[in-house]
């Protein structure tokens, strides 16, 4: 019971081993490129739990820092792929990344 | 830190996050997936507040929810056209997937709850960070500071000239 009341370490990183593992379910299993891009948004919120976590009980501002340039790569990363998504579907009509077998136009 | 509003609160807020993204990964339409994403991100910004790291969870509900979650609604909005009634996505290898989800977090939970030696610091954060955000940012992380900043802006135009439409006469 001390466990669960107890707000602790231990239940920062369950959450982010859950959204971790859906985020990994979610880029295994779909076709649908823009699913794809959310789980690996899922990922990385995961890795910024865990960062925030280890970085509040340890006291210094490394994981704070590293949590701030996540944040903001995973923005360059969805610019990035979305256009990338979209020159995807002008030339094969479709975001279904099993279709998807050639380099060229 | 056995405040009982404070835990009831946290399991709330531990709950809308693990339950919406395990909405947006189980759903079969991906607009229900777009919007059970915004629940997720909310609940994660809630979860830096508890954390102690309120500068961060602004800088998440600003660029994820006003950001990134509207990046991929474009996204969605765009590659399915409106009057097909149905944007689903199909799914394959599920099995292999479901069994590296249950494996993923049962060996980390396993891990997490069976070292015992997370030996919290003696000064742990507390409070509000961003002076200390301030701080750092322009003292030890001056470089990689610049440097991030350097890349999102070639980002954001490579995203542009990427997705440029052709000129007609090409």
């Amino acid at each position: 019971m001390e466990q669960l009341t107890t707000i602790g370490l231990n239940h920062y990183l369950t959450i982010s081993a859950f959204l971790l593992g859906f985020g990994l379910f979610a880029v295994m299993t779909r076709k649908n490129a823009i699913v794809i891009l959310m789980g690996v948004e899922l990922i990385l919120n995961a890795a910024n739990i865990n960062f925030l976590a280890f970085s509040k009980y340890n006291g210094g501002m490394e994981g704070v820092m590293f949590a701030l340039f996540i944040i903001v790569i995973a923005a360059a990363e969805a610019a990035i792929a979305l256009a990338i998504v979209i020159n995807i579907f002008k030339i094969f009509k479709s975001v279904d990344v099993s279709t998807v077998d050639t380099m060229k136009e | 830190m056995s405040n009982p509003t404070y835990t009831v609160i946290f399991y709330l807020f531990a709950a809308i996050t693990v339950c919406s993204a395990a909405f947006v990964v189980f759903t079969r339409n991906v607009i229900y997936s777009a919007f059970s994403l915004l629940f997720t991100f909310f609940g994660v910004a809630a979860l830096y507040v508890f954390l102690s790291a309120d500068f961060i969870a602004v800088t998440q509900v600003v660029v994820y929810v006003g950001g990134i979650l509207v990046l991929l609604l474009f996204g969605v909005m765009f590659t399915n056209s409106i009057m097909n009634a149905k944007p689903k996505s199909d799914v394959l290898h599920v099995v292999p997937g479901t069994v590296l989800l249950i494996g993923i977090i049962g060996a980390m939970l396993y891990t997490f709850y069976t070292t015992h030696g997370w030996m919290p610091s003696e000064t742990t954060l507390q409070g509000s960070i961003v002076e200390r955000i301030g701080f750092e940012t322009m003292s030890r992380y001056v470089l990689p500071f610049e440097m991030v900043s350097i890349l999102l802006l070639a980002a954001l135009i490579g995203a542009a000239f990427l997705a440029r439409f052709d000129k007609p006469g090409k």
